[in-house]
């Protein structure tokens, strides 16, 4: 479980100071899956970044379990936009290269390896380099490499953005199916609302600067999920209340605008 | 038959084009050499340069082996400082807002205007050829290496912190591995440029060597000898940089395929 109580995070120095975060408080189960939605510079970034320990809160604090997070921390698998995968080191060391920072390797560790990659439809490509691989593939690869030390949480950063649509959709799926094979708590960044909705169990919606959580919308749309649901009208209305919170102010302003303009 | 004639002209077009444009260029220099009788002194014909090196082969091997010997030395003492300072350069801001302005601002000073004051200090033996070879090479090399070291994707650094990794651990086992397509392209920069930094050295000071055989076969009016000379000085800094490009290619082909 993650537990994060009232962070706030601000960059840069006195008069440049930025406000990034504030305020923000959220609790991910376990085995949920939280998506967190909202326009560039909310924050979400920043957010996945402290939860790892890679920078640290101005206020508040991360709680991992029972323990406060004060510096990076290998407990928690980490997916990139781009899959960021070593050139020179094929398919199954890319996945094993956090065992390998750690000193973990062990055979029986290698077998998992084959199979999370298995799992991920990339068995008979362990040998494979990565440049001989679709983005798809290596940002599977990627996020294989992500689970292998089985981390309590998987920390996604808009994984799929770089995707082709299809192959995004796709992804999704097979996310949720690793996801199930392997319960863990996933918090995943994305721009797409739908994407959010389709794959997660809350929906945070996050506005800009500073992040702020404005609402936290729950799916219940049942699992196993599939593409079909998109049909259904909870799809339909979480989709709406979360575009209407990221949209909404927008349009209020120009109408005012618009008022101001005839007046 | 024929589709067949013209898929394998494609294919060979463009080893050949160029081999018979070369051979073309050759031809015309023989010939017009020959016809309008130009003196020997002045523009030999490419026979008369390889029977001019070919009648001293013995001696031509010996002065390529030296000029090789100082190529070699010079750039294994590029590679052997280039590399750590860059290193040191990625690690420490205040190593690269010390010493990187110094860096670019002596690539200001015509090395090759060096040689001289070097032979003064060093002495007239191989240690200001080095010298000069290590001055012209070292530099891009140093540029690439560092280059390289710090386009490592911020992402794959955040994941080796999350990995506990010392800044040496991230240095050896990601920025660098990261950082050898760049550091190969410095190599081949710094193999062509020792080549000129060798035949420099030895026009100002040495008693062997291609360039050294060049400025004494023109000093006699021995101009053949001196076109062979540039010849091989050519063929063996072909020789030298597509030794990297296999280099390369055997021991590091993702490396290689990045470039593609």
């Amino acid at each position: 479980m993650i537990r994060i109580e009232a962070v706030s995070h601000e960059f840069g120095e006195d008069d440049d100071r930025v406000s990034a975060l504030a305020e923000v408080s959220l609790t991910i189960g376990d085995a949920e899956f939280v998506a967190v939605v909202g326009p560039s510079g909310c924050g979400k970034s920043t957010l996945l970044r402290l939860i790892a320990g890679l920078i640290r809160p101005s206020s508040g604090r991360i709680l991992l379990g029972e323990r406060l997070i004060s510096a990076p921390t290998p407990d928690v698998g980490l997916v990139f936009q781009s899959p960021t995968l070593l050139p020179w080191a094929n398919v199954l060391d890319n996945v094993l290269f956090p065992l390998r920072m750690l000193k973990e390797l062990s055979a029986e560790k290698i077998e998992r390896a084959r199979e999370l990659l298995e799992l991920a439809g990339l068995a008979g490509f362990e040998q494979r380099m990565p440049d001989e691989l679709s983005g798809g593939m290596q940002q599977r690869v990627a996020i294989c490499r992500g689970l292998i030390r089985n981390p309590a949480v998987l920390l996604m950063d808009e994984p799929f953005a770089a995707l082709d649509a299809l192959t995004r959709e796709d992804m999704g799926q097979q996310l949720l199916e690793l996801w199930s094979a392997h319960p863990k708590a996933i918090l995943f960044v994305t721009h797409s609302v739908p994407e959010a909705v389709m794959l997660a169990d809350r929906v945070v919606v996050m506005s800009p600067r500073p992040g702020r959580i404005v609402d936290i919308v729950n799916v219940r749309l049942e699992r196993p999920r599939s593409m079909e649901m998109e049909a259904d009208r909870e799809f339909q209305s979480c989709t709406r209340r979360i575009r209407e919170h990221i949209y909404g102010g927008r349009r209020l302003a120009n109408a005012a605008r618009n008022r101001a303009k005839v007046a | 038959m024929l589709r067949a004639i013209a898929r394998r002209w494609r294919n060979g077009r463009e080893v050949f084009a160029p081999v018979a444009v070369l051979l073309a260029l050759l031809l015309a220099w023989q010939l017009t050499v020959d016809w309008f009788a130009v003196p020997v002194y002045l523009l030999p014909s490419p026979t008369r340069i390889v029977g001019a090196v070919w009648a001293v082969a013995g001696e031509v091997t010996a002065h390529a082996g030296a000029t090789l010997l100082t190529i070699f030395a010079g750039f294994l003492l590029s590679i052997v400082t280039a590399l750590p300072l860059a290193a040191l350069l990625t690690l420490s801001a205040t190593a690269r807002a010390a010493i990187y302005p110094l860096l670019v601002l002596s690539q200001s000073i015509p090395k090759v205007a060096l040689a001289p004051i070097l032979v003064l200090v060093l002495g007239t033996n191989i240690l200001p050829r080095i010298m000069v070879t290590f001055l012209v090479a070292f530099f891009p090399l140093v540029i690439a290496t560092a280059a390289g070291l710090s386009a490592t994707p911020r992402e794959l650094i955040e994941l080796g912190r999350s990995l506990q990794a010392t800044r040496l651990k991230e240095l050896f086992r990601i920025r660098l591995p990261f950082a050898i397509p760049f550091v190969f392209s410095g190599l081949k920069m710094a193999i062509t440029f020792s080549v000129i930094g060798a035949v420099v050295g030895e026009f100002v000071a040495a008693d062997r060597g291609l360039g050294y055989l060049m400025t004494s076969s023109l000093a006699f009016f021995n101009t053949p000898l001196g076109y062979g000379a540039i010849v091989i000085l050519s063929l063996l800094a072909i020789v030298l940089f597509q030794t990297i490009v296999v280099l390369e290619s055997v021991l590091f082909p993702w490396s290689a395929r990045m470039r593609t």
